[in-house]
């Protein structure tokens, strides 16, 4: 129970099926990685389990610690504990982080309930310490004028300080640099945990450098083809992609 | 937060009526006789009743503007309104002598918790006449002055007289001439030179009657380097019949005066909102309007500042929330008429639902003018499909001194930041709920803190009802 699993989901935008037969399943405590080549459904797997409305489930399940998450709406889906960090966030003009988060934490409580000030502050300023953000960022408006680096980094300061049960990063390493790409990892590693399951969604290599994955899936026109560890990842970072989907022919 | 509650703007609070018996009633309809009955209740001078009978006329023989605003306003039938409802023309300086029924209306508003928490001085309207007015001692000895209308021009006409009707001629516009023929209530201020009043002075316009027409006139004078703000705020119960409300209210800020007029207008949905609201500069003098428009079937409304004197500034905040059924058609007015003068204009508008909302603006520097700045910023959000907005910005700048920077912007709530907003826990009213505070958020950070709250309070309520 203490899992994200997917099963056998299909999934479809604008009638074009994207996921098929998808099969994963997450364990608290573990880190899971998807590589996958341009186009084959790596960051529709992450929308769809969050539920944007773009993308039709057509069949198959998905469920968090035994509750069915194809059938919530997408802030029930964070609030039972699914965190999204964009691969593209998005600019809320005027709202500024602190206020953001604020109301992110204050959706968990009962409603009229405000969560305590100065604990909120104390902690996300040192939250934002940890990922290099500086302080006057609270006061800036979520994403807007943000450098790819900086919007990356304040996906992870939500992340960490909304504390899911579980989290998707979506290509989250792309448009970084070393430095903020080691940040990066840094946030996510801190965030590793027994009670937490993490899948984390890239195109490259270089970022299982930082983040050491427990296992490393292959997607292929919607389906994970191959599994394995961390070597698998760099196998594919020498060889790219090709062999497996000649292995795959020849199998078939 | 003794100071959260400024102006109570839950649309529901507002919704109620106690059965009021009124001493004096003008009956149903406009005519002479409608007039003469009110100056003669009121008691007044021969010459307001030969002012009011002259804004009569020029009240009917004006055309209604239909012709650029919208034809709602064909829907207005002037004989079924009711032109004057009170129990009486003086009102109360304590709350213990406020008739039960009316006190309770306002005690349910939480107006004399209010005046205890922060107000410099309270007016109470109620229908056609104040049931409660009341100022600090300490503003009486320095010499201001805070009546109702008819009081002011009765007892201080040296003062008012000058300015009366002054900056907003009776035939500026068919409801100026409308609110000169039948005006009751409204406040009449006038702060001596060099006072500077801290605490703000506020109104609170009610409206209880059925059919009725409210029609207030406020003139506030800020003699040479004096300073005041002045808040207002309006409810009324939701009648199936339409109301109307057409105020007229002028401003005169003398050399080096300040007067900042704040408005948070949440009538409710079958009230014509139909007021002209104009202030007179003088030599570095200045005027701001802060103008939230909530409420109401529809307003009209173009606050503006006549720049008089060399170095004068005039600004106009405005905020317009536009729900199902509603049009906001708000906006300013900015003429200069001296050198150096400088003026500013933010306008945004939200329109949720089927609201409309039209922002129409009118700056004009003349070319022999130099050294004199306008800025105009409109900006406006619609949050769905069916929403509608409108600009109309009328800028006449001529001469090659003076400058003017204009910019509008229109745009919507997509459904990306919904999506993101959501991801992180708030449902769909909370997420449009952050994204409207957002919009409106550079503009709202200027406004005085309680007004700020409450709008907040407000925008949240509305968005939640707005998400199926």
């Amino acid at each position: 129970m203490n899992e994200l699993n997917i099963e056998s989901l299909n999934v479809s935008i604008d009638e074009k099926q994207i996921l098929k037969n998808f099969s994963l399943t997450i364990p608290k405590g573990e880190v899971h990685t998807i590589m996958g080549p341009n186009g084959t459904g790596k960051s529709t797997l992450a929308k769809a389990l969050a539920g944007h409305g773009d993308y039709t489930i057509d069949s198959g399940s998905a469920t968090m610690d035994g509750e069915d998450i194809l059938a919530m709406e997408v802030d029930e889906v964070s609030r039972a504990g699914l965190f999204l960090a964009f691969q593209y966030p998005i600019e809320i003009p005027g709202v500024s982080i602190a206020n953001f988060i604020r109301a992110a934490l204050n959706s968990r409580l009962p409603k009229g309930e405000d969560i305590d000030a100065v604990a909120y502050y104390t902690e996300l300023y040192s939250e934002m310490e940890r990922l290099g953000i500086d302080r006057k960022f609270t006061s800036r408006s979520v994403n807007e004028g943000f450098s790819g680096g900086e919007k990356k980094r304040c996906e992870i300061l939500q992340m960490a300080m909304i504390k899911p049960k579980y989290c998707i990063l979506d290509e989250t390493d792309s448009g970084l640099d070393i430095d903020a790409l080691k940040i990066v990892a840094d946030g996510v590693n801190h965030m590793r945990s027994e009670d937490r399951g993490i899948l984390v969604i890239t195109h490259y290599q270089r970022l299982l450098n930082y983040i050491v994955p427990d296992y490393v899936h292959i997607i292929m026109e919607g389906r994970i083809v191959k599994s394995g560890d961390k070597s698998l990842a760099l196998e594919v970072e020498e060889r790219g992609y090709d062999w497996i989907k000649e292995e795959i022919a020849a199998t078939v | 937060m003794s100071t959260e509650a400024a102006i109570d703007i839950d649309r529901e609070k507002g919704n109620f009526s106690y059965d009021t018996d009124y001493e004096y009633d003008a009956g149903v309809g406009l005519s002479k006789d409608t007039v003469n009955y009110i100056t003669d209740v009121k008691g007044e001078d021969d010459w307001v009743r030969a002012f009011r009978l002259k804004a009569l006329e020029i009240f009917n023989s004006k055309p209604l503007p239909t012709h650029w605003a919208t034809k709602d306003l064909e829907n207005i039938d002037f004989d079924k309104f009711r032109y004057y409802l009170s129990k009486g023309q003086q009102p109360s300086r304590t709350w213990d002598d406020v008739p039960d029924d009316i006190k309770a209306t306002f005690e349910r508003l939480g107006i004399p918790e209010q005046e205890r928490a922060f107000l410099a001085g309270v007016e109470a309207q109620f229908d056609s006449e104040a049931a409660y007015s009341r100022m600090k001692d300490e503003l009486s000895k320095e010499g201001v002055i805070f009546v109702g209308s008819t009081e002011g021009l009765k007892d201080h006409p040296e003062i008012f007289r000058k300015y009366f009707g002054k900056v907003i001629p009776t035939g500026d516009n068919k409801f100026s001439a409308l609110n000169s023929a039948v005006f009751s209530g409204g406040s009449f201020i006038y702060i001596p030179p060099g006072v500077k009043v801290k605490q703000p002075l506020q109104a609170y316009f009610r409206i209880n009657a059925e059919n009725f027409g409210q029609f207030e006139r406020t003139l506030i004078i800020a003699d040479e380097g004096a300073e005041v703000t002045y808040m207002e705020g309006c409810t009324a119960p939701k009648f199936e019949t339409t109301t109307l409300h057409s105020a007229v209210v002028e401003l005169v800020a003398l050399k080096g005066a300040k007067i900042q007029y704040i408005t948070v207008q949440n009538w409710s949905s079958n009230v014509f909102n139909l007021v002209t609201k104009r202030g007179l500069a003088e030599e570095d003098a200045e005027i701001k309007w802060i103008d939230c428009n909530i409420g109401s079937r529809l307003t009209m409304k173009y606050p503006g500042v006549i720049l008089k004197g060399r170095g004068a500034r005039g600004e106009v905040l405005s905020i317009a929330l536009a729900g199902d059924g509603q049009h906001q058609d708000t906006g300013a007015k900015m003429i200069h008429a001296a050198d150096d003068t400088t003026s500013n204009i933010i306008a945004k508008s939200i329109s949720v639902g089927e609201g409309r909302s039209t922002y129409r603006g009118q700056v004009h520097i003349p070319k022999h003018l130099k050294g004199c700045r306008n800025n105009t910023e409109c900006d406006a959000l619609l949050i769905n499909t069916n929403s509608r907005t409108d600009t109309y910005p009328a800028i006449t700048v001529r001469g090659d001194d003076n400058s003017v920077q204009h910019e509008a912007s229109v745009s919507k709530v997509n459904a990306e930041q919904i999506f993101y907003l959501m991801q992180r826990g708030l449902n769909e009213g909370e997420a449009m709920s952050l994204a409207v505070n957002g919009f409106i958020n550079d503009l709202v950070k200027q406004f005085p803190m309680e007004y700020s709250v409450e709008l907040k309070r407000l925008i949240d309520m509305e968005m939640e009802g707005s998400v199926g």
